[in-house]
């Protein structure tokens, strides 16, 4: 269902198309059938044609968040079209498809439908209103006497009917009105149903096309041999030995490791090996686990920047009735898509044509046509499907080999990382220490709050500008809200005084946004310390966080709903235990409630139930909704049980799934989804399931064991070092 | 050169005999609905059935295939409970280790004597998906256990 089509191919078609253009000061819509080409920049458009068919292209890539079938049910349905008669395709790199909420073609921080969901609205009501203005021409009848229904438009008294495609060349002469009529919401025919997503039946038939299933004539094979550690360079390899392994055309150093080329992948690899490449020690010879922990401890004792500061938190913790301190760590942590990184690149004299799996068209263009050494023009991205995405193919990395490799082989090539490659050379969730002091009045109400976070570098890579006065902006996300910030990411308990420090790490290890970036380890950390302090203040967990959001409804309404579903506070067997968290990112509101029983001989914990309420403002096709916050809890378990990137050496020393574990079907307790109705502005989904995770367990285990976990993930040795020490 | 049954199809490569299967299937044969994600038999999917069972092509020299029937998610039919089952239940996101492990979850189905779905849900933990669909993929089990049951009923 989803296939690629060039922006020429579209706009030789003939029929009613529809474009929103996208701009600084929001959008607007046009009638693109009669724009000629150069002269118009569309961002999301559709198009009726006269064989009844509707075609809707976006620019946004498909990675199983399923927003491609939520957005064409948005066009669809103010569109009153028959879903039938509806195809989705992806559409090419253009400044055309930049997100309004990101001003980027790029599909991250659960933007697509949150960002879309009003100007297709929009367009597709623009375009229905159209086709009732046409059929009452065609007709010489009223307007208000034309309704249209499922896609056609009817004469009721008449009793006569046009199809869609029956109207759109006529509808194509008209102008597109300005401020079309929305639908009520009990008008909708598709918003708010679950509806089947469109790119299941393909990827069930094994028919879909991901990155590493491109195919190109005379396509070689490229691999990278790049260094052992951060900042090794290589003393000595065997070049000829490569070039004389069967198959092999090129071998070539660059600064981003040696690019071999081959007629098979088979001979690329058997290549790589027979280069033998030694490499000097790098520039953290020392580095390992240990070291990391170490040196992210004593950050926490340097001086950092003030990112925050409300009130007087030093005054207000020394006059507290209680103090409590903590310490917590979270590691770092690996993407591990499915589909391994990968880009096929086709460098000729005055083209480019790369085919990718990507989150970011835009960059990819820019950087391709920057090392093919051609204008951004006469390079096309065709994104594929993607093997999952989680933020890691928010990077480039991956499209500039391929180009290069395509550049020095002069044939298209298809670069291809192993597993091994692809978890030593990830941009990781970013580890983090964090110090937290807080004070408690005579009543238990929280009354400062200070809080340090040591945390790698996010923005460096992505725009330094996200750097201000010292402060990373990503790696506070979920701690404070930034100027410009469009929804609420911050604390949302009210602390009267507040003051917040942040150190950049500068450790090697990069790092990058990872399914909801940092506000899946800062949840941990915040939500944790809130079950300290309700212990402290001898209060329900539920009842403090209540306590402390007197006038935060949304957080307050998902936790209500949660604890009731979950039957909070109802009696628990003994070893079991029930735990609490919330928080909110990208415009969604979630609440999770986490049974966990503990194990007290073996250190094995086991989730026995999830249960999730959502309040993400009006939602688009539930099932996704469902089916994403699931996912998120998956994974976000799978961060507090198993995951930790093991280092040595100064470089990576995880390999592949043997030594970095994922969680597996057996670990995966019932879960439960609840959405919370609301009329409030539309939320993101991919992401928002996941930071509740890690703290309810980590509560949960408290709630049966009385020890509190500080540091993820829970491995049955952590576990039992915990019950030791306590 | 190598013969390969696949799919009911026989197939002669000229390829080194100790290339995994998975490369084979994908890189010659343009089957690629077969999965690449770890090369070392840790994830599920590149799963193939080879004579009915389930086996992780990534990790079998292709030599050790010659002369036995191998099908791929492309050769398991449209029809097939597991197929339907997993539209049904809208299990797939992003969809790439699903080809291995609806593989894996056929080959369990036709294993005699039956096997109910706790003893299906059991024997996969050898698969890994990254989306986090593991709640539907129990769900798609049931279903196509179901669904085999009435066709076992109506035949």
């Amino acid at each position: 269902m989803t296939t690629s089509i060039s922006r020429r191919t579209f706009l030789k078609a003939t029929g009613l198309t529809i474009a929103v253009s996208v701009t600084p000061f929001g959008f607007s819509l046009m009638n693109a059938s009669a724009q000629k080409e150069g002269s118009f920049k569309p961002n999301v458009w559709f198009e009726i044609t006269p064989d009844n068919k509707i075609t809707i292209t976006l620019g946004i890539s498909e990675m199983g968040q399923g927003s491609h079938t939520a957005l064409g049910m948005v066009i669809a349905d103010e569109l009153e079209a028959d879903w039938r008669q509806v195809k989705i395709v992806q559409g090419p790199a253009s400044e055309a498809f930049k997100n309004p909420v990101m001003d980027d073609q790029i599909t991250v921080a659960s933007s697509s439908v949150r960002g879309f969901y009003e100007p297709l609205r929009k367009a597709g009501a623009a375009g229905r209103a159209m086709l009732v203005t046409a059929a009452a021409q065609i007709w010489k009848v009223p307007e208000e006497e034309c309704t249209a229904f499922n896609g056609t438009v009817k004469h009721k008294k008449s009793n006569r009917t046009l199809t869609y495609g029956q109207l759109c060349l006529k509808a194509a002469k008209l102008q597109i009105p300005k401020e079309p009529r929305l639908k009520k919401e009990s008008e909708f025919r598709y918003i708010g149903k679950p509806m089947p997503r469109v790119d299941i039946p393909e990827k069930v038939s094994g028919k879909a096309i991901y990155g590493l299933d491109v195919k190109v004539p005379e396509m070689l094979y490229g691999v990278i041999v790049r260094p052992p550690a951060y900042g090794a360079k290589p003393i000595s390899y065997d070049q000829m030995a490569a070039e004389g392994v069967k198959g092999v055309r090129n071998v070539v150093p660059t600064p981003m490791g040696i690019i071999i080329c081959a007629e098979t992948l088979d001979a690329a690899w058997k290549g790589r090996n027979a280069l033998k490449v030694q490499w000097d020690k790098g520039t953290h010879p020392q580095m390992d686990n240990n070291f990391i922990e170490k040196t992210f401890m004593e950050d926490l004792d340097k001086p950092g920047s003030v990112a925050a500061k409300v009130g007087d938190t030093n005054k207000t913790l020394g006059e507290a009735q209680k103090k409590v301190e903590a310490i917590y760590f979270v590691p770092f942590v690996a993407h591990t898509t499915m589909e391994p990184m990968n880009c096929t690149a086709h460098v000729q004299k005055d083209r480019c044509d790369v085919w990718v799996p990507t989150q970011a068209q835009l960059v990819s263009r820019m950087l391709a046509a920057q090392f093919a050494e051609l204008p951004p023009d006469k390079v096309q991205i065709h994104t594929t499907l993607l093997g999952c995405g989680l933020g890691r193919r928010g990077a480039p990395d991956f499209v500039i080999e391929a180009v290069v490799a395509s550049k020095i082989s002069g044939k298209p090539v298809k670069l291809v990382w192993t597993r091994e490659e692809d978890i030593k050379y990830d941009f990781f969730r970013a580890a983090t220490s964090q110090r937290i002091q807080a004070g408690l009045d005579s009543q238990g109400r929280l009354i400062g709050w200070s809080h340090k976070v040591i945390a790698g570098s996010i923005m460096k890579d992505i725009d330094p500008k996200g750097i201000i006065n010292g402060v990373d902006i990503m790696s506070l996300w979920g701690l404070l809200d930034f100027p410009d910030a469009p929804t609420n990411n911050r604390i949302m308990y009210e602390i009267p005084n507040f003051y917040v420090e942040f150190l950049l790490s500068n450790l090697p290890i990069p790092v990058a946004p990872w399914r909801s970036v940092q506000n899946g380890p800062n949840a941990f950390v915040i939500e944790s310390f809130i079950d300290e302090l309700a212990h402290a203040a001898g209060k329900d967990p539920l009842e403090f966080r209540l306590q402390h959001l007197r006038s935060n409804m949304r957080p307050r309404r998902v936790l209500e709903t949660v604890a009731e579903k979950a039957g909070w506070g109802k009696p628990i067997t003994k070893g079991q235990g029930r735990g609490i968290a919330q928080h909110c990112c990208f415009g969604s509101y979630v609440a999770q409630v986490a049974e966990v029983s503990v194990n007290q001989g073996n250190g094995i914990v086991k989730v026995n139930r999830i249960v999730a309420a959502v309040d993400c403002g009006p939602f688009v096709n539930p099932d996704t909704v469902k089916a994403q916050i699931e996912g998120g809890i998956v994974e976000a378990l799978s961060t507090a049980f198993k995951e930790e990137v093991m280092f040595s050496n100064g470089g990576v020393k995880s390999a592949n799934f043997d030594d970095y574990k994922i969680i597996r079907m057996s670990e995966i307790p019932e879960i439960e989804v609840h959405i919370v109705k609301s009329n409030e502005a539309i939320g993101g989904i991919g992401e928002p399931g996941v930071p509740p995770t890690a703290p309810a367990v980590a509560n949960a285990f408290f709630n049966a064991t009385g020890v509190r976990i500080r540091r993820i993930p829970l491995t049955p040795k952590v576990v039992m070092d915990a019950l030791k020490k306590a | 050169m190598i013969s390969l049954n696949v799919n009911g199809k026989n197939y002669r490569v000229d390829v080194a005999d100790d290339i995994p299967l998975l490369w084979v299937i994908r890189d010659y044969l343009k089957l690629t609905g077969t999965k690449f994600g770890c090369g070392i038999g840790e994830c599920g999917a590149c799963t193939v059935h080879i004579d009915g069972k389930a086996e992780r092509s990534c990790a079998i020299p292709v030599k050790q295939a010659q002369g036995k029937k191998i099908t791929t998610i492309e050769g398991l039919p449209q029809n097939h409970a597991v197929k339907r089952a997993w539209i049904q239940e809208q299990v797939v996101q992003c969809g790439y280790c699903q080809p291995g492990v609806m593989m894996q979850v056929a080959a369990l189905l036709s294993q005699k004597p039956v096997l109910n779905a706790d003893q299906i849900i059991a024997k996969m933990d050898d698969v890994i998906c990254r989306c986090g669909t593991y709640p539907r993929i129990k769900k798609g089990i049931k279903t196509a256990i179901q669904m085999t049951k009435k066709e076992v009923t109506k035949s």
